[in-house]
């Protein structure tokens, strides 16, 4: 059995996990207007950190170190909170780190387009050496579906038997480099994004940070998250264009709904970027995938895209809401905006189901869905 | 795991299945083999190199055959040219951004141009690693056979520095 046994979100709303529950049940977003930031003509809306407050946070509950960057400080901080939270040696032979990020440190090639810093895999060793480990960590970088796949990588590692325990981090800081290439593919809202609705004019971006630890074996606690079931399918389609068919994440549906029932199903947590193609490609997969019925929900109101943060935060996020017995509102979602009415709610609701299914799709027709299921005493 | 079959690509010679071919260059592979798909002159460096090298080892298999392979795809250098490229793109003094050289900013990107060009409708997946290590790459890719079951899987590095020092190092597997 895999098992979730720790976790941290660190973004605008909050430094912890409950911090950042607290705040999405509250409605809170610090999706902003955002003028000359980055230094771009365009104005933008995005939910930023603050690198201050965060960089002093990080002097002083892990020491001033010069050798990291601000993203890779992130992890680092983000790591520690979670390592600490289960009392895992991260140095041990059996820990191995895996790095979800769609740019890592790009934005020091605006100082030196040579820079060294810019490998993503010189972060992952960076972070992992930190704690003392040595095993070659894992970078994934499939676009916006980094943060599932990089569960997916984990939950493969520990099914071998290699290792025992899997500490995934998803991150990614905003920088000129991002935000001009989503504007110059006109992809970004002025305003806040409204997932799923019919005024959906664009995404949002946002910067925050996530860490999930998975174990293999039995639990450790007597009420516990479970991973169930997992799938990653290509469009074969187009290289920036959803599937107007939905193909890859209906074929992702499809597999999960292999290894779990419809009935158990709490709800779907899906992309819902707020872009008009990415909402309408999700409701035909969820349509073609039967699963029109189940309440389904989208995060970016809160965050914006995250993009390799997503997929760890907005399943942490999944997992909180069902242990409060919760379905999580759609934060800017008014009225349906897809082909297919989608269950979907701005209000939170309730519910009493233990399964919950989250997908993620990207740039380069990639998709990614995976099940987990709260196992134990209820 | 069995290996079906596999390429090399340097920038010095092309070698399929241990015999060398002839076609040298990146575009003579596609001039020899393809021909016919305007797209790739499209694509950034990284993604030519795969898309030609895949070519190599799909052009013979039959297409449902390949619907539920799996592509899974390493390197070391990411994105890292064309991020490059971008990067001059956006300077204050010459400011143009494309979606259209943007777009080749994932290293994943590769890996869809492949599954769109042999309508491969299984997993895509890109890793970046420090080195050419074959124990993470098989490890990874015998690993994946734990939760799905593709027909068979192009793996290998794909890995693009610049013209003088690239090398497609790919090959199907099955479990």
């Amino acid at each position: 059995m895999i098992t979730k046994i720790a976790d941290n979100i660190i973004s605008p709303l909050g430094t912890t996990t409950d911090e950042n529950i607290s705040a999405i049940i509250a409605g809170e977003s610090m999706l902003e207007r955002q003028e000359n930031a980055f230094d771009l003509q365009e104005p933008f809306c995005a939910s930023l950190l603050n690198r201050e407050t965060l960089s002093q946070i990080f002097d002083k509950e892990v020491g001033q170190n010069s050798s990291l960057t601000f993203f890779e400080k992130l992890c680092v901080l983000s790591a520690k909170r979670a390592i600490e939270e289960c009392n895992l040696s991260p140095r041990e032979e059996n820990v191995l780190f895996i790095l979800s990020t769609t740019k890592g440190n790009v934005e020091n090639l605006e100082k030196s387009l040579t820079d060294d810093r810019c490998f993503l895999s010189n972060s992952a060793s960076k972070v992992a050496r930190f704690f003392g480990n040595h095993n070659t960590p894992l970078v994934v970088s499939n676009a916006c579906i980094s943060g599932v796949c990089a569960q997916i990588a984990a939950v493969r590692e520990l099914l071998s038997g290699k290792y025992r325990y899997a500490v995934i981090i998803g991150c990614d800081v905003l920088s000129k480099f991002i935000v001009s290439g989503f504007q110059s593919f006109k992809a970004l809202s002025p305003e806040q994004c409204k997932p799923y609705d019919i005024d959906r004019v664009g995404l949002n971006l946002g910067e925050a940070v996530g860490t999930i630890i998975l174990k293999a074996g039995n639990p450790s606690k007597d009420t516990y998250w479970q991973y169930v079931a997992c799938a990653i399918h290509n469009d074969a389609n187009h290289i920036s264009g959803p599937s107007r068919t939905g193909e890859g994440t209906y074929r992702v549906l499809n597999d999960i709904l292999n290894e779990v029932s419809v009935e158990e199903i709490g709800f779907v947590n899906v992309h819902g970027t707020s872009t008009a193609y990415n909402d309408e490609m999700e409701s035909i997969a969820i349509h073609r995938a039967n699963l029109d019925a189940v309440p389904v929900n989208g995060l970016k109101g809160y965050y914006g895209h995250t993009l390799g943060a997503a997929g760890i935060i907005e399943t942490i996020l999944s997992m909180k809401a069902i242990d409060k017995g919760l379905i999580l509102a759609t934060k800017g979602f008014e009225h349906i905006g897809t082909t297919h009415p989608v269950n979907i709610s701005n209000q939170i609701r309730k519910t009493d189901k233990t399964v919950f299914i989250k997908i993620l799709s990207g740039f380069g027709g990639t998709n990614a869905g995976i099940a987990y299921r709260k196992g134990g005493n209820k | 795991m069995k290996v079906l079959s596999q390429v090399q690509i340097t920038p010095s010679s092309v070698i399929l299945n241990g015999k060398s071919i002839s076609a040298s260059s990146i575009n003579g592979i596609y001039r020899e083999f393809i021909g016919d798909y305007p797209k790739f002159f499209k694509m950034d460096s990284l993604c030519k190199l795969g898309f030609v090298a895949a070519e190599l080892l799909l052009k013979n298999i039959p297409i449902e055959e390949k619907e539920n392979a799996a592509i899974i795809l390493f390197n070391r250098n990411g994105s890292l040219v064309t991020d490059r490229n971008y990067q001059k793109t956006i300077s204050k003094e010459d400011y143009f951004p494309s979606p259209a050289l943007f777009v080749y900013t994932l290293a994943n990107i590769v890996t869809g141009e492949i599954a769109i060009r042999h309508k491969i409708y299984g997993e895509s997946s890109f890793y970046v690693l420090p080195n050419p290590e074959e124990s993470t790459m098989n490890e990874v890719v015998r690993n994946t056979f734990l939760t799905s079951s593709p027909s068979f899987i192009l793996t290998g590095w794909v890995d693009y520095d610049n013209d003088e020092d690239y090398l497609a190092d790919i090959k199907l597997v099955t479990k």
